[in-house]
């Protein structure tokens, strides 16, 4: 027996030696409650619900007598949720009131041009003075109405030489900025996002995703194929976005589902985007794991791949949120791209989305569309999700002491929350109590903070010892050398003595 | 009789001793005099086993006690995995499987060095990297994370110098010429990863046959019952 576990013992070792590697104990990606969030080691922490479901809104309650087809996005404004309904040819405007949502209009017809219905509109837009903007795809044009529904402008496939002719002009998505300025992300044009000035005229393109292909595939594809195999496959063109949104500052986000996955964890694929005005990506990531959704995921499964982000949503104070197309998860992300929650699951009860195409906020309350279902999810955050705004909130208007009570009371409720011991620790370095914050700091394994921390601590530290400190460093190099003088004395006395004796 | 037979005995082990302490401190000498020091060390017997044997468990108390007391900004261990023992395993074994393939290799091509040889020289070759990084490990608690420059350079300083050692002792021990030591680095590793392979076929094969007889014993056991 004792044989036999040595051997075991041994087997172990080589084994261990053969991968070479450390063996972290990871979990599967599948966590057992429906809100979670990573923790540092990258493992999963089951956490208390961030968000809980107010209502489910389908076709019926709106009392439409033609259910909702294949609707494929979102858009509020005010208290009014817009939905392209796409199968329909129609948006649905639905109005807010408290708690209860009702159907303020249909709109399938416009006044004042030659084509005045809609063929599959995939996304709708509406600016602060209520003008509506659809991306009225199969007409190849996006319409702007007022909100009366008279037509103001359209834009249509540009003439323009860098506008590939062959192609026709699909809008899928579009935003448009507090100057009137229309971003226009269309389907099979891969040069980024076609951009409208606010009289109409074509101005180019932002935004490009890079080109990307790895080396060993380059010099496979160029030195080992045949033409004809060459021919074949794909060549490499940048990729479409998926979704864009558009923040009150007029940043761009935008979302990107095609890349290899491998790419994910190295940020090469960069699934989340912020655009500035010149079409580069400067979202903030500042957390060990870029924002990509879910860490981990399964092959194999029905479920499988890495997240499908199809669409983001950027509440007040930057923080974004977005959804998983695969297993129906929603993602937020605070400013800094740490991960605040994750939830949601795929399924067809509450709470649960069959295939979720769209997200959207009204305050902190977060909409999710089911093209599927053709139903709307109504989330509030409950008390818990509430006090992770309340204290990012106050951090981010200067109100350190009064964000660090609230990550307190956080830390109540899920003693796993990185960024509330971030949050603490700021404050108490704030006040001065360096000793305490670097305690909060190494339970958040935040080395930055906790170093500038340790040198205040240190330098504290110095300055109140700072007699021991001369007395034992003295001590340190003065002892030695008297003790060698002591040493030398004796061994000359000892010399002369025995010189004495012989002589 | 008695008295003079233990009074002997004492004098033994004090030479014994007294040998063990030479060898102790002709690490320093080794050190900075390497290709001097490395060829006192096996052909005039300078260094022992035992010096050995501390060194490279001092060098595997170092690498523990760096997991465990750096100061938290210079190392990100997940502590609440990791097995002192484990990484302690992790550490011998590699080093064991190295020289006996470093044996392997030179005893074909005229290598001087015996296998014990080879252990000691590399032993002492250790020293600099537990010198350096033991007294590292205290010190970090006094650095922040702006004076991350000092304490990598060191720690690099140290295996830079550990590295030179073990390249000059192969070379001393067997009396090789660079060139050939070089060759003989990369040959050894080729080696060890040939050891490790066969021992990983010889155990899942061990493991095989185990199970068979395992299964074969049920099965009878499950007939006759």
């Amino acid at each position: 027996m004792k044989v036999m576990h040595r051997l075991l013992a041994l087997i172990m070792t080589v084994f261990m030696l053969a991968s070479m590697t450390t063996a972290l104990a990871v979990d599967d990606a599948y966590p057992s409650t429906y809100t979670y969030n990573y923790d540092y080691w990258s493992d999963i922490r089951e956490s208390p619900d961030a968000y809980r479901v107010e209502k489910v809104i389908y076709s019926k309650d709106l009392g439409l007598d033609v259910a909702m087809k294949k609707p494929q996005s979102l858009f509020v404004r005010n208290n009014d949720i817009y939905v392209a309904d796409t199968g329909n040819n129609r948006i649905l405007q639905i109005r807010r009131n408290g708690s209860s949502y009702e159907l303020f209009r249909v709109i399938d017809q416009i006044q004042g041009t030659e084509v005045t219905t809609f063929n599959t509109p995939t996304d709708v837009f509406v600016d602060v003075n209520e003008n509506i903007y659809i991306a009225d795809t199969n007409n190849g044009r996006v319409v702007m109405v007022d909100k009366d529904l008279n037509f103001i402008q359209q834009l249509t496939k540009p003439t323009d030489a860098t506008f590939d002719q062959s192609l026709s002009f699909l809008p899928a998505k579009i935003v448009v900025d507090v100057s009137g300025r229309v971003f226009v992300l269309a389907t099979n044009v891969n040069k980024g996002l076609a951009k409208f000035e606010a009289d109409g005229s074509f101005t180019g393109f932002i935004g490009a995703n890079k080109v990307s292909y790895n080396f060993a595939e380059y010099i496979w594809k160029n030195y080992f194929m045949t033409k004809a195999q060459r021919e074949q496959q794909a060549s490499f063109v940048p990729t479409e976005y998926r979704n864009i949104y558009i923040d009150p500052e007029s940043f761009i986000y935008a979302t990107n589902v095609s890349f290899s996955e491998y790419d994910l964890l190295w940020d090469v694929a960069q699934p989340i985007r912020r655009l500035n005005g010149i079409g580069n990506d400067i979202l903030i990531k500042n957390d060990r794991y870029p924002p990509i959704g879910d860490l981990y995921w399964l092959e194999g499964s029905v479920l499988k791949g890495p997240s499908k982000l199809v669409d983001i949503t950027v509440l007040e104070n930057d923080i974004y949120v977005v959804i998983d197309q695969t297993r129906g998860r929603i993602f937020g992300y605070d400013s800094q791209g740490v991960m605040l929650w994750a939830f949601g699951t795929s399924g067809s009860r509450e709470g649960a989305f069959n295939s979720a195409i769209s997200i959207e906020h009204m305050g902190n309350d977060l909409f999710v569309l089911d093209q599927n279902g053709g139903a709307i999810t109504a989330f509030t955050p409950t008390e818990y999700g509430q006090m992770i705004y309340d204290a990012t909130d106050s951090y981010l208007k200067g109100d350190y002491d009064g964000s660090a009570l609230l990550w307190e009371e956080v830390l109540t409720h899920n003693a796993n929350y990185n960024l509330a011991f971030i949050g603490i620790g700021r404050s108490l370095m704030r006040q001065e109590k360096y000793e305490e914050a670097m305690d909060y700091f190494k339970m958040a394994n935040d080395r930055e903070n906790y170093g500038r921390a340790f040198r205040f601590y240190r330098k504290e530290m110095v300055e109140a010892n700072i007699l021991w400190i001369v007395v034992v460093l003295a001590l340190v190099l003065i002892v030695p050398i008297a003790l060698g003088k002591v040493k030398k004395m004796r061994m000359e006395v000892e010399t002369h003595e025995r010189n004495k004796v012989q002589h | 009789m008695s008295a003079t037979k233990s009074s002997t005995k004492n004098a033994a082990r004090r030479a014994k001793w007294d040998k063990y302490v030479a060898s102790l401190k002709y690490a320093k000498y080794v050190l900075f005099h390497p290709f001097d020091g490395f060829w006192d060390l096996t052909h005039e017997k300078r260094g022992s086993f035992a010096a050995a044997t501390t060194f490279l468990l001092l060098f595997l108390v170092t690498r523990v006690l760096q997991l465990m007391y750096t100061n938290f900004q210079f190392i990100n261990a997940p502590l609440q995995y990791i097995n002192v023992f484990e990484q302690a395993a992790s550490l011998l074994l590699p080093f064991l499987i190295l020289c006996l393939a470093n044996w392997s290799m030179t005893t074909l091509f005229d290598g001087k060095g015996r296998f014990s040889d080879i252990y000691i020289a590399m032993c002492y070759a250790l020293v600099p990297y537990t010198m350096i990084q033991l007294p590292m490990v205290f010190i970090s608690n006094f650095l922040s994370f702006d004076e991350y420059a000092f304490y990598t350079v060191l720690g690099s300083f140290s295996v830079v110098w550990s590295v030179f050692l073990v390249f000059i002792g192969l070379m001393q021990v067997h009396d090789y010429s660079p060139g050939k030591t070089m060759v003989f680095l990369v040959v050894t590793v080729v080696g060890a990863l040939i050891i490790i392979f066969l021992l990983l076929v010889f155990f899942s094969l061990l493991g095989d046959a185990a199970s068979f007889f395992i299964s074969l014993y049920r099965e009878i056991a499950f007939r006759l019952y």
